[in-house]
């Protein structure tokens, strides 16, 4: 789906969405009557040091003057990859945009991730990983790294890796690679109004609380990281 | 006569370990007040990746961090060392989640504070899916920390430097203490290189990754706060000062952050180089930065180097 098919599905009441050059910035009337903040990258534009100041203004502006849940739409590159940017602190930059959309979750304005392109790495980070509620749409094209990349790290070939990864969801791109991993919580169909998934969704919104390690266990892509994190807490918790 | 290495007090030991060449545990127990190091999961647990064997690669009992408390200045803190020199420091599923439950745990217990010794490559290819979640479970357990009025503070002087998502966490901590070496970046050297072509960033320029991402420029640019010199006792010093220094996070954290990076666009976006950057800083002479010893450069960096306190 493009930006506007998925905007126009997700508000037929309207909205006030704008897109400059892959940021995306706005608001829009929920069915409800409630408004909800629109943020987030389009066009497979890579998230920089410049894109990423103005996200983090418009959910902060939001949080002094708005109400409602905040969605961020995401069909990015990965983060972007130059001199300039790493020269300025894009660490600090894509940090902070991660840390203001979780403040805003704790305090009342609950996130979600609309992943309906591509997202890699730092950029995805920085988004649709900052959220609560991850949702992936059919065709999206996640890739923490591409095998291409990974293949010459490795050192294995194309074909050895694409064997491996019929076998394992942990390193090899894709939506459903990452639903197992609980980092997308749901995949939504873009054959029905997605105004009614989102109403669907806010309505039965899961508490604030991160649990994606659990849900990686449950769907059997991270068979250990619940358990080790549940068991080193359980010791620091002793120490009290 | 020379006194047996076990009689030497740990503070002289401290002082003459490069911080960079130790190892995770070495760092983390001349560090901490002698002896108080206690490991949760260690490697006698043998806790190791389940996914390197699928490559046939050698695990780490210990998969590459350690977890745990002791106490520093008598006070308890949390601890987490990155082995750097175990795949990188990089971030698999085990060695994340025992990140994220220490963290989980400082938030409930709220007075501890965290320290995070940050020594990474960023995501550890492998298993890149559950290492990308991973660090994005850390940032948000960073933050509830944080929230629940912990000081996490992220050390950073290790051989991998601190790239990736650990950029990224490094980010989200409550302050940073940083050497020379400790070099902050999202893309590493090679990652640019290879995407944007040798006349964007010349990987093999060593003086250039350094100026640009490395603990010099970081201080002057306000990214930390604390510059160390590369010894155990100087992070040591270090995260009792900022221990000390951290006030509590709030909103109005977050909206000075903003503040800061914008103002840092703006004072700076037209910087070709580090050089250009520490010259509109104010530094005379900028291009004689990188030799500066640790002390003049201290110096320079508490008279004219920016800072992100009651900013991040």
């Amino acid at each position: 789906m493009t930006l506007d098919d998925i905007l126009a599905s997700l508000f037929p009441d309207g909205h006030e969405v704008r897109n400059d050059n892959g940021v995306i910035a706005g608001a829009a009337t929920l069915r409800s009557g409630g408004r909800i903040l629109v943020i987030g990258v389009s066009d497979r534009t890579a998230l920089g040091v410049d894109e990423a100041i103005r996200l983090s203004a418009h959910v902060l502006d939001s949080i002094d003057r708005g109400s409602g849940p905040i969605v961020v739409l995401v069909d990015s590159d990965s983060q972007r990859m130059s001199k300039r940017d790493e020269l300025l602190g894009l660490n600090e930059f894509l940090a902070h945009l991660a840390k203001v959309l979780i403040h805003a979750d704790m305090h009342g304005r609950p996130t979600i991730g609309l992943l309906y392109g591509h997202s890699a790495a730092g950029a995805l980070l920085a988004t649709g990983l900052a959220t609560r509620v991850l949702v992936g749409l059919p065709g999206a094209s996640p890739a923490v790294m591409d095998l291409p990349s990974m293949a010459k790290v490795t050192k294995l070939s194309m074909t050895a890796l694409e064997e491996k990864a019929k076998s394992t969801p942990v390193f090899a791109p894709g939506l459903s690679n990452l639903e197992q991993m609980g980092a997308v919580h749901m995949t939504w169909s873009d054959a029905t109004s997605l105004a009614d998934q989102l109403e669907a969704l806010l309505a039965d919104m899961p508490a604030a609380r991160d649990r994606r390690d659990a849900l990686g266990k449950e769907r059997g892509g991270r068979p250990k990281a619940a358990d080790i994190a549940e068991r080193v807490r359980d010791l620091a918790l002793q120490i009290r | 006569m020379t006194a047996p290495l076990s009689h030497i007090a740990p503070a002289e030991r401290a002082r003459s370990t490069s911080f960079n060449e130790a190892s995770a545990r070495t760092r983390l127990d001349l560090l901490l007040d002698a002896g108080s190091l206690v490991e949760f999961i260690g490697p006698e647990q043998r806790e190791v990746s389940p996914h390197l064997e699928i490559f046939g690669l050698p695990e780490q009992f210990d998969d590459g961090i350690v977890v745990g408390h002791g106490r520093l200045g008598g006070a308890p803190v949390f601890v987490a060392a990155q082995e750097g020199r175990f795949m990188g420091g990089a971030f698999g599923e085990v060695h994340g989640a025992k990140l994220t439950g220490l963290l989980r745990a400082a938030r409930e217990i709220g007075s501890i504070p965290v320290l995070i010794l940050l020594d990474t490559g960023g995501v550890r290819l492998q298993e890149a899916n559950a290492g990308e979640l991973a660090i994005a479970e850390i940032m948000r357990a960073v933050m509830e920390a944080r929230s629940a009025g912990v000081k996490v503070i992220g050390l950073i002087g290790g051989r991998s430097g601190c790239y990736g998502g650990g950029g990224l966490i490094a980010g989200c901590c409550s302050a940073l203490a940083v050497s020379e070496a400790g070099r902050i970046a999202v893309s590493g050297p090679e990652v640019i290189e290879t995407n944007r072509g040798v006349e964007e960033f010349d990987s093999r320029d060593r003086a250039l990754v350094w100026r640009t991402m490395g603990g010099k420029h970081r201080r002057l640019l306000g990214a930390a706060d604390v510059f160390a010199d590369d010894t155990v006792q100087d992070f040591r010093e270090a995260a009792l000062e900022l221990i000390g220094l951290i006030g509590p996070f709030g909103l109005d954290r977050l909206k000075a952050e903003q503040g800061r990076l914008a103002d840092r666009l703006r004072r700076f976006g037209a910087c070709q180089d580090a050089v250009d950057v520490w010259t509109v800083e104010g530094v005379a002479h900028a291009e004689t930065v990188p030799e500066l010893p640790a002390d003049q450069f201290i110096a320079l960096a508490d008279r004219i180097g920016r800072s992100s306190r009651d900013a991040r």
